[in-house]
């Protein structure tokens, strides 16, 4: 626990200390999605159906862009080998990690949702659900990714394969979120939805970190 | 101390690249004999005798690779999740060439099942593709193998790529029941019925009999296939040994 806290805190220290990069996936986030209406079309009913799935998409998208970095600097100055090599336990350290990325992307990216959900005439009643679904989905999208992060940080040009590893892991997440939401939409109930966006994010919180933590050693080995 | 041993001795002769290059030698005939007459005799029962379908007349009969070749893209990914588990559980380098061997194969598989489900489609759907729960399960599918193979070419050294990659399968392989449910899930949600492809009855002996000769003798073929890709691979991982130089240079 106490490794878990120590390494919590120093990374959110060093995200903290990068301001540019906490602002890169947000800004990534909004863009994709002034990319929608200008290419489909903006008219307020059209986007109103098109908002569930395009939100939830785009967040995928904007979690995914930051995972290259997840390891990457601890890597290079040989951090994570001291890490990997101390006697403490590596699944406090790697679901500190997973837990980091999301404050920094997956978090701020629900808290932003609301004001891009209004752009897009997302009804107003369907806003909370939104953003549960967001606040319950994305740190399962953090764990995930975070170990194709780990299993690429060796490689020099990671940045495309971790997408293709994790895309097709990401799909039943983004299908439950976004069925969430659209159910919202017409006041059908989201509660199986999010129960079951919950048991993915319970899984993945006790799975995940041992493959984090057995790529990062095969990453570090070689 | 006296080592224990948890499973049979064969298993650990696998771990033996010779003695799995020679056993696969001795075993490849007779999977590459039984496969070849499986599938001629499957084909033609299947093509030219099995009855016709009463609604889909004789275009259902491409389920005679169609389904196969589905079954065996699911299993091919079971049989390399289990190859990259043993490899990283006992360090087996066969196994990790095994699991490197099948990937292709798999993809393949997954192919085949895509094409001819779009090509059975067009005359039942009436469109290529449909968003249909099953065939975007196996397009997931796909995806999957193409990640497992992209992660193997841009890894340099095979030990390494081989365990990442085992630990990817396992991944994939806690999710792919997850994957299945959610997309039959958010099929039946979206589509509830845009085609009725009614309620199969029951296949007659007829029609299913050649399909289980069809999808033995896929595995009979994959049995082949990856043995031939396994020793091929053998070989140029065990290029230094005395034994590969001796066969080589033999020959």
């Amino acid at each position: 626990m106490k490794v878990f806290w120590a390494e919590l805190s120093r990374d959110l220290l060093l995200a903290y200390r990068r301001k540019g990069d906490l602002l890169n996936p947000l800004l990534f986030f909004v863009m994709v999605l002034a990319l929608f209406p200008l290419g489909v079309s903006p008219a307020p009913d059209f986007l109103s159906q098109l908002a569930p799935g395009v939100l939830w998409v785009a967040a995928l998208l904007a979690a995914l862009l930051s995972l290259d970095n997840l390891f990457k600097s601890d890597f290079e100055d040989g951090t994570l080998e001291q890490l990997l090599l101390s006697s403490e336990s590596t699944y406090p350290i790697a679901l500190a990690k997973a837990l980091v990325h999301w404050l920094t992307t997956g978090l701020p990216l629900a808290l932003l949702a609301p004001l891009l959900a209004v752009m897009l005439f997302l009804p107003s009643h369907a806003i909370p659900t939104l953003v549960v679904s967001l606040l319950i989905g994305t740190p399962t999208l953090s764990l995930i990714g975070a170990i194709a992060s780990a299993l690429t940080v060796g490689l020099k040009k990671g940045g495309v394969l971790i997408s293709l590893l994790v895309i097709p892991l990401y799909i039943p997440v983004l299908i439950f979120g976004a069925s969430a939401v659209q159910n919202a939409t017409q006041h059908l109930p989201v509660q199986a939805y999010l129960a079951i966006l919950g048991s993915m994010l319970a899984l993945s919180i006790v799975l995940a970190p041992f493959a984090i933590a057995a790529s990062l050693r095969v990453s570090v080995s070689s | 101390m006296v080592k224990k041993q948890f499973m049979p001795k064969w298993f650990y002769q696998l771990a033996s690249p010779k003695w799995c290059y020679q056993i696969s030698g001795t075993l490849l005939p007779y999977f590459l004999i039984t496969a070849l007459v499986l599938l001629t005799a499957g084909l033609v029962w299947g093509f030219a005798f099995a009855p016709q379908d009463y609604q889909q007349g004789n275009s259902f009969r491409i389920i005679y690779i169609h389904v196969p070749s589905a079954i065996l893209a699911q299993s091919i990914y079971l049989t390399m999740a289990i190859a990259g588990g043993i490899g990283i559980i006992w360090k087996m380098k066969v196994a990790d060439m095994v699991a490197y061997a099948c990937a292709p194969i798999g993809a393949s598989m997954a192919f085949i099942a895509l094409l001819t489900g779009a090509i059975w489609g067009k005359p039942t759907w009436g469109s290529w593709w449909v968003w249909d729960a099953r065939l975007t399960s196996m397009l997931i599918l796909l995806f999957l193998y193409f990640g497992v193979m992209a992660l193997y070419s841009a890894m340099e050294k095979p030990e390494t790529a081989a365990r990442s990659v085992a630990i990817l399968a396992l991944v994939g392989l806690v999710n792919i029941p997850i994957i299945k449910y959610s997309v039959d899930w958010w099929n039946t949600l979206h589509q509830p019925a845009t085609f009725t492809l009614t309620e199969k009855p029951a296949m007659p002996v007829e029609m299913w009999l050649p399909l289980l000769v069809m999808v033995i003798g896929f595995y009979c073929f994959f049995a082949s296939a990856l043995m031939l890709r396994l020793r091929n691979e053998i070989l140029n991982r065990e290029k230094r040994a005395g034994w590969v130089k001796q066969l080589v240079s033999g020959q």
